[in-house]
């Protein structure tokens, strides 16, 4: 077939990168490697326009035992143990084919874990839909909640906790990220590395059919009318036989014999053949008429580009094939030895006794063209920071502020969203969802625990990306603190418009510089990560959001902490400091449906101060409480606080300079409400006096099953319950 | 005493069960593979819960037919004590150990949650150490737990004493509002006539220790315990 300039462009490659690739070759590619090429160079596998700004995040620590740049991220807990973890978008496809587009995207992430050797332990997502009322965002909504139940739940790891915000932005495009956790012995650590000339090469699990053809360059591009036809470019999971892989790549990463394993997905075998390959700095021969198949009229190209499920890439040392392919054959798995490894540093696939590819391994994986592109600040934003509406002299009720924001969809309680999840199997989940402000996972046979929180304010990051972002990694951050656990580590995922657009590509530059200035002082480095861009539909961007997963260790779990208000009597305080602040907050979108303002300041100084300081008091047993400030305000948190509980609280802020409305429902930063009780009060306020950090003693938690703030509030709990509890899917 | 947990393919439960057996209960336990031929000498078998064969088909329906099965039924048959917990009570009720079928959730989605289950009858090798009417707070994860039967069979698992737990509010009331799937009369375990195979949608894996947020689960494997060190005095 002859390479023509329309085949070129139909595979998202500019004229520039053919001849790119001609040179490497010094050649004309067939259409088997120009497909492979162009996979491989896309946005979604290169980071092409991401790479440069991606290099300043900090990436190492003490206890990080592998940053970027395996399947996922491994940091050491002690004991020998270590947790593994990632998070991934699967955006484009849950867009076009909600169930499947977000059950194969947890297919996807646990396999990253398995790969390093790891059991996945928890799952968690971060999820973003159009306005609530809209008809097609209950589609999706249901769509993907629905493909997330059914693949977490049947694979058996508990899906444990997550976030939900609607906005207007995401109509047409849907963030679906997902983030999975794993633990292994240290000592099984498992790399995605092919070396050892003349080791055998193994294929294992499901068979390689057209599904998900070309689905990492379908993920490069944005969204327009016509990607429905794309259709075919969304892969289809099949959780049993997940399952089955689990356990089986699991029996085979305690052995000896193992080198490396990787999982075949975006850009499928080729990705997994070159991406190993090019580790260990040798070549590599695969011969596609040995693969497993669902159809035997598959050409090269299209076995090459399949993005086919629950599939592993596996190097062995030689002589032990038949060890390695018994184990998955126990599972009732295909597995077949497919290639060899070669002293050359070529990718050579055969096919029926021709080579119907060559390619130098490195050109694939790392001579993707880099681009720096230009940037410009977007103009919307100079307009952005005025509040047209004047909010310190509003006469509203403000009861009915308070029940319109915890009823609103991005607020209320997600319950009958996560009780459609397996949040207990494995029977380690401390805390389950909606408990505290971040899942916590116990690890058995030691006195730890580990906390997992997701979070993103995405309007935050519309209206400053720069300091969005660095709310972003705080919150997080704060919400393991919350139950008890110290930051270790972050993974991030991206996900932004079209970077080709400059004002687009200046909010990436800024979020990512806010990720790194948050990571430094609040000393969690960037373990893994996932770039989704292009998240455009007809070339309306969605707002920057950048996805922070955290995980925290609690070293003893008598010292854990959830976000229910206990006992009558207890004292409430409120750590940091309140400030004029309504900007971007949840009370202008909900009340005045506009977003505007400034976004909330962040000092991640204090920030970290305030961290330690609540991580202390919990871990000295001084708290019964802890739950951080944040959508909806000082009031809202309150609010869930006494529904959990079930029980009230009488609050007296008296005199603060600031007006009504921001003390209720502004959402300035590096704010925990704790309670604490009537023994510990002493104590408690020694510690805090003596770590001089603004602390304000507010009130206190009641029999009465009322929620008072001073004269501006006064509602039963069962109301607010009502209200919390009255999200409709 | 010894116990069993039999692994099929897809099981997911199998582990949280052996945990809650071996450290929680002390008791000794093998892990089956279903694939064996042969059964050793067991006082009880679990039948774990999870997605045996991906619920393909039908729950339980594939899961019938591995070659255990064949051994597990002659187990039961000869009086031993199986028990059957969520995806484990749908295969028993595939193979007919026990009566009725599973529909799904009315509400067609899976539920996962803590509930409250009243005993009806504590006349029982899994029941002996919970009094008549006690509540139980033990937490369901299922898809397909809407137990369904015709009303013979249903007057007869009830002149029977064969309908151990319903679904209750915390104050052992049974009521629609108390019934989170749908089910017939709401059922959520049943054991067979002679008494020795039970079935039971929660999971009382999940509900052995005291900082998972129950113990109540405790109690069923206290009454196996009670039941055999009886029968063997």
């Amino acid at each position: 077939m002859e390479i023509t300039k329309e085949i070129i462009l139909k595979h998202n490659l500019t004229m520039d990168e053919y001849e790119k690739i001609k040179k490497i070759l010094s050649r004309e590619p067939n259409i088997t490697e120009l497909g492979m090429f162009s996979v491989l160079w896309s946005e979604h596998c290169s980071y092409k326009s991401s790479k440069p700004l991606l290099k300043e995040l900090p990436t190492a620590g003490v206890h990080i035992l592998q940053g970027p740049g395996e399947n996922a991220g491994v940091i050491d807990i002690g004991d020998g143990l270590a947790i593994v973890m990632k998070v991934e978008s699967h955006n484009h496809p849950s867009a076009i084919e909600p169930y499947q587009g977000a059950a194969t995207g947890v297919g996807g992430i646990i396999r990253d874990i398995i790969t390093m050797g790891a059991r996945p332990i928890a799952l968690l997502n971060s999820l973003r839909f159009g306005s609530f009322d809209n008809t097609r965002t209950k589609y999706l909504l249901n769509g993907v909640v629905g493909g997330i139940a059914g693949y977490g739940n049947c694979v058996g790891v508990p899906t444990v906790g997550g976030e939900i915000y609607f906005d207007d932005c995401y109509n047409d495009n849907p963030l679906v990220n997902v983030m999975c956790v794993g633990i292994l012995e240290t000592k099984h650590l498992v790399k995605a590395i092919a070396e050892g000339v003349g080791n055998p090469v193994i294929y294992a699990g499901s068979t390689t059919g057209r599904d998900g053809l070309g689905g990492a360059a379908f993920a490069s591009k944005e969204l327009s009318d016509k990607s429905h036809e794309d259709r075919p470019a969304v892969q289809v999971g099949d959780p049993f036989l997940e399952k089955l892989l689990i356990e089986a790549c699991l029996e085979i990463s305690s052995k000896d014999y193992l080198i490396g394993m990787q999982d075949m997905g975006a850009a499928g075998l080729t990705s997994s053949s070159s991406e190993m390959a090019s580790r260990g700095n040798c070549g590599m021969t695969i011969d596609l008429s040995l693969v497993p198949q669902r159809d035997n009229n598959l050409t090269p190209y299209e076995m090459m580009l399949s993005e086919s499920q629950e599939r592993m890439l596996i190097v062995v040392k030689a002589g032990s094939e038949k060890n390695a392919i018994n184990i998955f054959h126990k599972w009732n798995l295909n597995a077949t030895v497919i290639g060899k490894i070669d002293s050359n540093s070529f990718l050579t696939v055969k096919h029926k006794d021709n080579i119907v590819a060559k390619v130098p391994t490195k050109a694939l994986t790392d001579d993707a063209p880099v681009y720096k592109r230009p940037s410009e600040k977007p103009n919307y934003i100079n307009n952005i920071h005025n509040i047209p509406v004047d909010i310190t002299h509003t006469n509203e009720n403000y009861n009915d502020v308070l029940l319109r924001l915890i009823s609103s969809p991005t607020i209320a309680s997600k319950r009958p969203i996560y009780e459609q999840y397996d949040f207990m199997v494995g029977t380690n989940t401390l805390i389950a969802p909606g408990e505290g402000d971040a899942a916590l996972i116990r690890i058995r046979n030691t006195n730890k625990a580990i906390a997992i929180s997701i979070d993103c304010n995405s309007r935050y990051c519309y209206i400053d990306p720069y300091i969005g972002s660095q709310i972003a990694v705080a919150e997080a951050t704060r919400n393991v603190v919350c139950v008890g656990a110290i930051p270790l580590a972050i993974t991030d995922g991206l996900n932004f418009g079209n970077p080709e657009n400059k004002e687009i590509f200046w909010q990436i530059e800024q979020s990512i510089k806010g990720i790194k200035e948050a990571c430094e002082k609040l000393n969690t480095p960037v373990v893994s990560g996932n770039v989704s861009l292009y998240n455009d539909t007809n070339s309306i961007p969605i707002h920057p959001t950048p996805i922070i997963g955290v995980i925290g260790l609690v070293g003893d779990i008598n010292h854990i902490t959830t976000l229910s208000f206990k006992n009558k009597d207890d004292v409430i305080f409120l750590l940091g400091d309140s400030l004029e602040e309504i900007g971007a907050s949840e009370y202008l979108k909900t009340q005045h449906h506009i977003i505007a303002g400034q976004c909330p300041k962040i000092d991640l100084k204090l920030e970290k101060e305030i961290q330690d300081t609540c991580l202390s008091l919990i871990s000295r047993g001084l708290i019964e409480s802890a739950h951080d400030v944040s959508e909806g305000g000082l009031a809202v948190t309150l609010s869930e606080s006494c529904i959990k509980g079930n029980i009230g609280a009488s609050i007296i802020i008296g005199e603060t300079g600031l007006s009504n409305i921001a003390q209720l429902f502004g959402e300035s930063q590096s704010r925990i409400v704790i309670s604490v009780a009537p023994h510990n009060l002493y104590e408690a306020i020694t510690y805090l006096e003596y770590k001089e950090i603004p602390y304000q003693q507010i009130g206190m938690v009641t029999s009465d099953n009322y929620l008072k703030i001073d004269k501006l509030i006064n509602i039963s709990i069962d109301n607010l319950k009502k209200a919390w509890e009255s999200l409709k899917l | 005493m010894k116990y069993a947990v039999v692994t099929f393919p897809g099981s997911n439960c199998d582990w949280d069960t052996y945990y809650a057996v071996k450290d929680v209960m002390k008791e000794e336990v093998d892990m089956l593979w279903h694939g064996d031929n042969e059964l050793g000498k067991y006082d009880c078998i679990i039948l774990p819960g999870g997605f045996s064969y991906g619920d393909y088909l039908r729950a339980g329906a594939i899961a019938k037919f591995s070659p255990l099965m064949k051994e597990i039924i002659n187990y039961a048959n000869a009086g031993g004590l199986i028990i059957g917990i969520c995806n484990g009570f749908q295969i028993l009720l595939e193979t007919n150990l026990l009566p009725g079928a599973m529909l799904q959730n009315k509400n067609v989605h899976f539920i996962c949650k803590q509930v409250y289950v009243k005993l009806n009858n504590s006349n029982t090798p899994f029941t002996n150490a919970i009094n008549k009417n006690d509540v139980l707070n033990i937490p369901i994860a299922h898809m397909d737990g809407n137990y369904y039967c015709d009303i013979k069979t249903y007057k007869e698992l009830e002149e029977n004493g064969q309908i151990l737990f319903k679904y209750s509010d915390s104050n052992g009331n049974i009521s629609d509002n108390a019934n989170p799937n749908g089910s017939l009369a709401n059922i959520a375990g049943i054991c067979n006539a002679k008494k020795n195979v039970f079935g039971l949608m929660p999971h009382p894996e999940r509900a052995v220790e005291k900082i998972l947020g129950s113990e109540d689960g405790k109690k069923i494997f206290l009454s196996i315990r009670n039941h055999i060190l009886q029968s063997k005095n």
